[in-house]
């Protein structure tokens, strides 16, 4: 993988004239985590929909590779983003959502493998309205393997997971940065990710 | 690691579409009942009045396909939209407008199609000559996917609303107008025996100029639905 950077120049959103935050910056390279933290209301989702690029912040810009993310030709090829909700479609199996998630993106594994490395193997013929909270949550991390996207933007990830599940999520999250991908996040969870990997921002 | 090409996302979000309608096919036959009830009323009101009818069926069942199409493509980026999967379909390397083409084209097969079979049939009821409904499928199929294109604008700026509803009918309804104008200029001529190849030709020019522009606002309404 080829190193990539994303940076921040004081950043700044204001809601209903309150100010979240102003005058951020930070520089995330390949083999970083970027953990967001804060209480609820401060700002973490506002935060990450401006870093996807959904929301324009109210001063300040981002860098995809030196190049503003606005004119930047990579930086959807090489984003993948999961919120709140895990953008399955509910009648669709877990196959066919992956399927058409390769469909928009440059494929890695294969959808077999991205499902038995998350637990999922059996489930393909399975409609993702008959699965758990849980277990979609792990069909959205399938999606991130089997996609080549170099920045993970996660938002809360760890929701709705049981434990063993939370600790193959870190583990996916250490080799994908170890491999020089880069990992932006949310937690209200205290992590176990290494900590010479993370980088901590506190709103 | 291969880059999809913007052909097979084009055909990707068709064929999710298409297999999504299929499970719902419930909901498939809504407008397609709504069509056909409303162009039944007429007569049960009007009487067997059949010249009075004769003349005036080509507008109702014009008017009976706006509001069907109208009614179906409220959900065009409604369930995207909240099940997060909209967000994903933005995040793509590929062009929004192309791929929101694709869903367009996926609402104007699933929505027109069964339409075009059962107007026919309608036109019959309504004491329609032949020759007369074949021009009438002739607007149709040239007419009902501007509907779906427009429609799509609308559909995108009222997504952030609880209950669009009725904005979207506001918005749209006039918006339809011009080809409404054509196509029941085109069936007069061919009722009165002119040649209808003007007007067709207008509707032709609307329908790529609905092609070519429409996805682009439509683009845009979305992205500024999520922000």
């Amino acid at each position: 993988m080829l190193a990539k950077k994303l940076e921040a120049q004081q950043l700044s959103c204001i809601r209903d004239e309150r100010v979240l935050f102003g005058g951020l910056n930070f520089t995330l390279i390949s083999g970083q985590v970027l953990l967001i933290e804060g209480a609820n209301g401060a700002g973490k989702t506002s935060l990450l929909r401006i870093l996807t690029g959904f929301r324009k912040p109210d001063s300040g810009e981002l860098f995809w590779d030196n190049e503003a993310i606005d004119n930047s030709q990579s930086f959807y090829q090489d984003t993948a983003y999961i919120g709140h909700n895990n953008g399955l479609k509910e009648t669709l199996t877990a196959q066919e959502n992956l399927n058409y998630a390769q469909a928009l993106a440059s494929t890695t594994l294969t959808i077999d493998e991205a499902l038995e490395q998350v637990g999922l193997n059996g489930y393909e013929e399975t409609l993702v309205r008959f699965m758990s909270a849980g277990q979609r949550r792990r069909l959205a991390l399938a999606r991130l393997l089997c996609t080549h996207k170099p920045l993970w933007i996660l938002d809360e990830p760890f929701t709705s997971l049981d434990r063993a599940s939370i600790k193959l999520f870190e583990q996916f999250i250490t080799t994908h940065v170890m491999q020089g991908g880069l990992v932006i996040m949310t937690s209200h969870h205290d992590t176990s990710l290494p900590d010479t990997l993370m980088q901590k921002i506190h709103l | 690691m291969k880059q999809s090409s913007l052909f097979q996302a084009f055909g990707a979000v068709i064929k999710r579409d298409l297999l999504l309608a299929y499970r719902h096919r419930a909901e498939l036959i809504n407008p397609l009942a709504f069509f056909v009830m409303v162009i039944t009323l007429f007569p049960l009101a009007i009487g067997a009045e059949i010249t009075l009818l004769k003349r005036i069926a080509p507008a109702i069942i014009w008017v009976a396909a706006l509001l069907a199409s109208l009614m179906s493509i409220e959900n065009l980026f409604r369930a995207d939209y909240d099940d997060g999967s909209l967000e994903l379909m933005v995040m793509t390397p590929h062009s929004l407008s192309v791929l929101v083409l694709a869903k367009v084209t996926a609402h104007w097969l699933l929505s027109s199609i069964p339409l075009l079979c059962i107007a026919p049939l309608m036109g019959l009821m309504l004491h329609m000559d032949s020759d007369v409904i074949g021009i009438l499928l002739l607007t149709l199929l040239l007419g009902m996917p501007v509907l779906s294109l427009i429609g799509g604008i609308a559909v995108a700026l009222t997504l952030g609303l609880r209950k669009g509803g009725a904005l979207l009918a506001i918005l749209v309804l006039p918006l339809y107008v011009p080809i409404l104008i054509f196509a029941s200029s085109a069936i007069d001529a061919a009722v009165s025996g002119f040649p209808v190849s003007g007007h067709l030709s207008m509707m032709s020019a609307i329908l790529f100029l609905a092609i070519t522009l429409t996805p682009l606002p439509t683009a845009a309404a979305l992205k500024m639905s999520l922000s």
